[in-house]
């Protein structure tokens, strides 16, 4: 968690940013537009920074205060209460059973626009998962971009896990999907994580055919149904990010976020928003290439970082 | 709810027309929407500041207080500040006087280099170039192997000497492949390097020294056209650390607005120079600022409808159908049922209708259409025999309770789509005579604006339709265009001149749902049926 913090405070925070401004003295109308201005930056998107601003502007006037330490409070209280830390975050990751008695495998579904990051938090899971003991199986569902299937393979073989792929690249998607589920309930793993294809949320198409890719790997669950769809959202992302989670809902249902490539200067507030409006919680988030970069998302530790403790 | 930046400006606006001129205060109202819209569109904070603070200083001038309707003209400055500031930076790639010219690609992680450096080779070798692609992306894991199926699909050789996963100098690299394209004599060398952060100190050093190891003639900074607030931190991070010389959009088929090509070019003031556009190689075009900036401030698209259309209408099915009108043959409902599905092909006609500029006034009965009325009326023609199609007119009692049973609805509706029929049928008759008699009718242009409404509308109505029928779609574009233009300058004539005839012209292939009515004399008689229905005022 400290590396998350470092991390995010490594670009300067809105939280010190802020509380220069409101420390200043009597808060004029243009010091309020330019703490909005500094929520914006960090991507909060117009309606929740409004949401903020306002419960600020009235906490501070019945604080009746320009005390820094208060202030600072107030604004960090507000911060969590739009992550709400109360959210369920944890990861189904366990062997489950079906509703016919048989034992299968929690089977998560990694879901995203084109390129925030998905086979590479599929390869980073995969590790922690082995890390805590878990047994693991890779789908590469990616059939349509060019080497997608290699690439997930190398992070397989990276931390040794078996990886299920089609022979050949634009094979059906669903089918290796079904073929990992297959070959995880075979082995008995704990874990099968299915990494799909990039598509942008207006291609009507391509969220039918995942839709069908999340249908066709549940047949093989034994009734059971998909444990987990994560959707991968960059951090970079900007307002886009909600509808993005809005048409993958609507899609494949998705249950948590991750969020990726926090380790820039993007704060990544979208997923504020995402969480406001469609109650997904972000379950983890991603800090870099390397293998370890992936850490549970904490709410506390998030707003923390924003204001840069 | 407002939707786009037109409507909440005429809203903040309102009421003011009682008393003409515009006050400091409306302005400053207006301002505060123009920021909150652009904000929505991701344009960075301190862009969009300087922006606002242009356009208040153009807003207090006399253009605006003198203007019939301040509102459109508010508008209009708007998008043509927008035009300004992206279009302004337009610009063409510098090619080197003694080839190969080198051009090198850097951007965050999962901009689309990789797929980028892929287009960009196709799109040179489609201009008679013989483009040679270098893997130095030897970070991600197969990347070298993505960029040679990539070089592969293009039919371009790909120089990747290094298997990459981590192993191998990029900075070699690049330099052997530059050389290697001196040796084998091909005139474009494309880099394709890793992505990496701006922050990220050692990475760009990495890069630096691949520029400097290179040389290249033009280094493309490629950007998710989804980016947020960071677009115009890493741009300059960019800027500074690799020093780019143009900037290429991808990922421009999705539905964000794209602010970040403006802050990008507000910021590092370099030129957008290339549009990425979808999965595929070709999907890749040249930007083009008046576009961006209309979808920036959701202000309609008319162009990409018009492209849309032409992407899903057959264009064998649209001259049989022009060819049966203009033979005076009678339109059938098979016909209408064609027609229908084509429209349908082009996706949700509420993001269509969404499309077209001024609709904003319709958004609430837009939310209301229901898609699947139409599914409605295809059930009911499919429950119909072949005879019945041809020749409604056999169409009894009896027949007519068949048909609602087989289609599941109620005979009142089968009566009302029937009843529809008729005047569609009525429409395409008229227009058959037009065309069989008429020849080739003028292309309603400059007149149109001087005629009263009323007749304009009618001047229209043919050679809309006749071009409908012809399907010629440079023709279609550049009317639309025409059409768009005015319509954005019709501050006077409150965009008048742009009728709902995107989608009639560019949109119906044969025209079906029959005449283009004037939106501005939006007036449910005028409408046809399709249209009417489509507004929930035909029920």
């Amino acid at each position: 968690m400290l590396r998350l913090r470092e991390r995010l405070a490594r670009s300067g925070s809105i939280g010190r940013g802020i509380l220069t401004l409101l420390t200043r003295g009597a808060v004029d109308e243009d010091t309020w537009d330019e703490i909005e201005e500094t929520l914006l930056l960090a991507d909060l998107g117009p309606d929740a920074t409004d949401e903020l601003m306002e419960a600020l502007r009235r906490r501070i006037q019945v604080l009746g205060t320009d005390d820094a330490a208060a202030v600072r409070e107030v604004l960090r209280e507000e911060l969590v209460t739009l992550v709400n830390p109360d959210l369920d975050r944890r990861l189904a990751a366990t062997v489950r059973t079906a509703p016919d008695g048989t034992e299968v495998p929690s089977v998560i579904l990694m879901v995203g626009v084109n390129g925030t990051g998905k086979t590479t938090t599929v390869g980073k899971l995969a590790r922690v998962l082995v890390a805590a003991e878990r047994t693991v199986v890779l789908g590469a569902a990616d059939t349509f971009r060019a080497a997608a299937a290699d690439q997930l393979a190398t992070w397989g073989s990276r931390v040794g896990v078996d990886t299920v792929r089609a022979d050949r690249d634009g094979a059906d998607p669903a089918a290796v999907a079904f073929d990992a589920v297959k070959e995880g309930v075979a082995q008995g793993v704990d874990v099968v994580i299915i990494d799909t294809a990039g598509r942008l949320q207006n291609k009507k198409g391509l969220m039918d055919q995942l839709g069908k890719v999340r249908r066709v790997a549940e047949k093989g669950l034994h009734g059971d149904t998909v444990a987990e769809v994560l959707l991968v959202i960059d951090a970079t992302t900007g307002q886009n990010g909600m509808q993005q989670a809005r048409v993958f809902s609507e899609a494949v249902n998705i249950t948590g976020i991750v969020l990726t490539k926090l380790d820039g200067t993007a704060k990544g507030g979208i997923v504020v928003n995402v969480q406001r409006e469609l109650g997904v919680p972000v379950k983890m988030v991603g800090l870099g290439e390397g293998m370890d970069d992936l850490t549970p998302f904490d709410a506390y530790g998030f707003v923390d970082a924003l204001l840069g403790d | 709810m407002f939707n786009n930046l037109s409507d909440r400006i005429t809203a903040s606006l309102k009421g003011l027309r009682g008393h003409g001129r515009l006050t400091e205060a409306d302005v400053d109202k207006t301002i505060r929407e123009i920021r909150r819209a652009l904000l929505d569109a991701d344009v960075a904070v301190s862009v969009v500041r300087e922006f606002t603070g242009r356009v208040r200083e153009r807003a207090l001038g006399e253009e605006v207080s003198k203007a019939l309707n301040p509102a459109q003209q508010v508008v209009k400055i708007v998008h043509s500040e927008l035009v300004e500031v992206l279009g302004g930076a337009t610009g063409e790639l510098s090619w080197a006087k003694h080839p190969p010219t080198v051009i090198m690609l850097a951007g965050l992680q999962g901009a689309g280099k990789t797929t980028l450096a892929g287009k960009l080779a196709t799109w040179m070798k489609g201009q008679g170039h013989t483009p040679l692609l270098v893997a130095a992306d030897l970070q991600r894991p197969n990347a070298v192997g993505q960029l040679q199926i990539v070089g592969e699909r293009a039919g371009v050789p790909v120089f990747a000497p290094e298997p990459g996963n981590g192993v191998g100098n990029p900075v070699l690299v690049a330099m052997n492949g530059v050389s290697t394209a001196q040796f084998q004599q091909h005139d474009v060398v494309i880099v394709d390097t890793a992505g990496r952060l701006g922050i990220d100190e050692e990475m760009m050093q990495q890069a630096r020294e691949i520029r400097d190891a290179v040389n290249p003639h033009e280094t493309l900074f490629v950007v998710d056209a989804m980016i947020g607030q960071d677009a115009a931190r890493v741009a300059e991070a960019f800027r500074d650390g690799v020093g780019f010389t143009g900037v290429v959009l991808s990922k421009l088929d999705g539905d964000a607005r794209g602010g970040a090509a403006l802050s990008i070019t507000g910021v590092t003031e370099r030129p957008i120079l290339f549009a990425s556009t979808g999965e595929s190689l070709d999907d890749f075009e040249r930007f083009h600022p008046d576009r961006m900036a209309n979808r920036i401030l959701d202000m309609g698209d008319v162009l990409t409808l018009i492209e849309q259309a032409e992407k899903a209408f057959d264009q064998k099915e649209a001259e049989r159908a022009a060819q049966k009108l203009a033979s005076g043959e009678d339109f059938t409902l098979d016909d209408f049922l064609v027609q229908m599905q084509q429209l349908k092909n082009m996706g949700s006609i509420k993001k269509m209708l969404g499309m077209l500029p001024n609709m904003g006034q319709y958004r609430e009965q837009l939310e209301n259409f229901d898609e699947s009325e139409l599914g409605r009326v295809e059930a009911i023609i499919r429950s119909m025999t072949p005879a019945e199609r041809n020749d409604p007119k056999i169409l009894n009692g009896s027949r007519r309770s068949r048909i609602a049973k087989g289609s599941g609805t109620t005979v009142q509706q089968v009566n009302q789509l029937l009843e529809r029929f008729k005047q569609a049928q009525t429409m395409m008759r008229q227009m058959g005579r037009g065309m069989a008699g008429g020849g080739m009718p003028g292309m309603p242009g400059g007149p149109g604006m001087g005629m009263g409404k009323k007749s304009r509308g009618k001047a229209q109505q043919q050679p809309r339709v006749k071009k409908a029928k012809s399907k010629n779609p440079a023709k279609a574009a550049r009317e639309q265009a025409e059409a768009a233009k005015r319509a954005a300058e019709g501050a006077g004539s409150g965009g008048s001149a742009f009728g709902a005839g995107a989608l009639g012209s560019g949109g119906k292939g044969g025209a079906g749902q029959g005449a283009m009515p004037d939106l501005s004399d939006f007036d449910a008689s005028q409408l046809p049926p399709e249209m009417q229905k489509l507004f929930g005022q035909g029920r």
